[in-house]
């Protein structure tokens, strides 16, 4: 059994084939890049998958080795995300599952974040630690629903890096480049740190980081204490989960994953609470279709489609919405 | 001798450890104290770590303090050490609300849970959430009721702040008391009605709200 996996819900554009065991045949994507010191224009980004969206799903066929004939489903991510971006990709899975008669799979982003973190991690009942441009959430399988246990009040971590990035026209991916210019900081300089309770929040962090930039501090200095500060807030509200949860595992994903700072202070919670810290690596770190397929297939074999007249895009789709039958506790 | 427990104590002595600090039982100028220390973390920078413990030491204490003020039984501050990050405090010789409630009689379970529904009437209307309301956070001496562990709590008049200590505390009563549940549950609403009026049923559907987002579990 093989389907395909439709990503569309941001900048990236990602085509992906599994089968029913969970193998990835091919994972393919091409992602929209805007000028530094602009954000994402949702419409642009629109545009550019649609120009790209034939190739990026003829190379996933083809680094496959699987002809459209023989897929078995689609999943498409119908959410949550920008609406123009998300239509392109339902556009696309609609047309295929009705040409090829095959069924249609709806798939919640956030859930594919967790479902391939799981997958290519081996973790079985983590503590989840969702870390993208649209999540910063701590969530946890209950009564068969991921339930958000604590989260950003206001903007994301991903937010976070990228606007500060953005207002020192830094070019993407901003993390990477933050993280590139810790290195060379001499010094830690405080700024605003809020937890409550298991939940954080960083837009007070954002505008006091561009202000000590104003100020005349370093870029470097600056760049490294916002992130030790954020990931250091983060890491505070995952080691109250954990000790609350009495969880055993965590599992750090989404796109912000690949950021080493959080990856090391996440182990060191895990660490003192004697739980064992799982990272995605990319590929499967940054939106990427492998996620949707997968949890396609899941969702699929749980009786979960979509009639295309029923397919509308979610941009504002929670992932503590989706029933998830597929696992038990 | 001090003793804990009917027993000789060997001071100090490490009685609990929680996600942010560890509880010594001590003595101070010849009584049984508490002390309260938060611990460094090694996932945050040293002056990070140093300043996030020192404020939230002071900010305890205020917190402790300002409750008191309104008249709610707390632990007295002793003591602020920022040197070593700690709050020495008085020692409450009893047992958490958690395990009495499985040892004292029908009427006298209702009215701990009536009077604790009034304590935390009278820090709400005071402007104080707890932020951390479990039967564990209770203690009882002889029935006289201490609301302890003020580390998560704030300065809020918002309901939805509200809503939520009476949220983690009706999960804290089904987690352990569930066959019970209801009553105490019930007992404790009249107790915070009574002093809150009418407002109450503002928090109470707002309780409701927060729990229908499934996000607070029950503890393990």
């Amino acid at each position: 059994m093989y389907y395909l996996g439709i990503e569309s819900t941001a900048h990236t554009f990602g085509a992906s084939v599994v089968d029913d065991k969970g193998k990835i045949y091919s994972n393919v994507q091409d992602v929209y890049k805007s000028a530094a010191g602009s954000g994402i224009h949702p419409r642009e980004a629109a545009e550019h998958h649609s120009e790209v969206a034939a190739g990026v799903l003829s190379g996933a066929l083809r680094d496959a080795h699987v002809s459209a004939a023989q897929l078995d489903g689609v999943a498409i991510a119908l959410g949550p995300g920008l609406g123009p971006c998300l239509r392109v990709g339902a556009t696309v899975a609609r047309s295929l599952a009705s040409y090829l008669r095959i069924p249609l799979i709806p798939v919640n982003h956030a859930i594919g974040h967790i479902e391939i973190g799981i997958l290519t991690t081996g973790a079985t009942d983590p503590l989840v630690v969702l870390v993208s441009g649209g999540h910063t959430a701590i969530a946890a399988f209950s009564g068969g629903r991921w339930r958000i246990f604590g989260e950003t009040e206001d903007i994301t971590i991903g937010n976070l890096f990228d606007m500060f990035a953005r207002e020192i026209d830094l070019p993407s991916p901003a993390g990477q480049q933050i993280e590139k210019l810790t290195q060379n900081a001499s010094k830690f300089i405080p700024l605003p740190y809020v937890v409550k309770g298991n939940d954080v929040s960083y837009s007070g962090l954002l505008t006091a980081s561009l202000a000590k930039l104003r100020s005349g501090e370093r870029l470097e200095d600056v760049c490294y204490s916002m992130q030790e500060v954020s990931c250091s807030m983060l890491a505070e509200a995952v080691e109250r989960s954990l000790a609350y949860t009495g969880k055993r595992e965590v599992l750090l994903t989404g796109g912000v994953a690949a950021n080493m700072s959080l990856k090391d202070k996440l182990e060191k919670v895990a660490a003192i609470h004697n739980a064992v810290c799982f990272t995605v690596t990319p590929p499967y770190t940054g939106d990427n279709g492998a996620q949707i397929a997968w949890t396609g297939a899941l969702s699929l074999h749980n009786g979960i489609v979509t009639r295309i007249e029923d397919s509308h895009v979610r941009p504002r789709w929670r992932l503590e919405d989706v029933d998830i039958p597929w696992r038990r506790s | 001798m001090l003793t804990y427990h009917g027993e000789e104590a060997d001071l100090p002595a490490l009685i609990y450890t929680g996600a942010e600090a560890e509880i010594y039982l001590q003595e101070w100028f010849g009584e049984m104290a508490i002390r309260k220390q938060r611990i460094p973390k090694t996932y945050r920078v040293p002056l990070l770590d140093e300043n996030i413990r020192h404020l939230r030491t002071s900010h305890e204490a205020t917190m402790l303090r300002e409750a008191r003020k309104l008249g709610v039984a707390v632990p007295i501050v002793q003591h602020i050490d920022q040197e070593s990050t700690s709050l020495i405090m008085d020692y409450i010789n009893g047992r958490t609300l958690k395990d009495e409630l499985r040892s004292v009689s029908k009427s006298e379970r209702r009215s701990r849970c009536r009077t604790l529904g009034e304590m935390l009437a009278v820090m709400h209307t005071g402007g104080i959430v707890h932020g951390d309301v479990t039967l564990s956070n209770v203690i009882s001496q002889d029935g006289k009721l201490f609301i302890i562990d003020f580390g998560l709590g704030n300065f809020s008049k918002e309901s939805e702040a509200m809503g939520v200590d009476l949220l983690l505390l009706n999960r804290s009563i089904r987690s352990t008391h569930y066959k019970v549940h209801s009553e105490l549950f019930r007992s404790f609403v009249e107790g915070y009605d009574c002093v809150f009026g009418h407002k109450s049923r503002e928090i109470m559907e707002k309780m409701r709200e927060v729990e229908r987002r499934g996000r607070y579990f029950e503890r393990g």
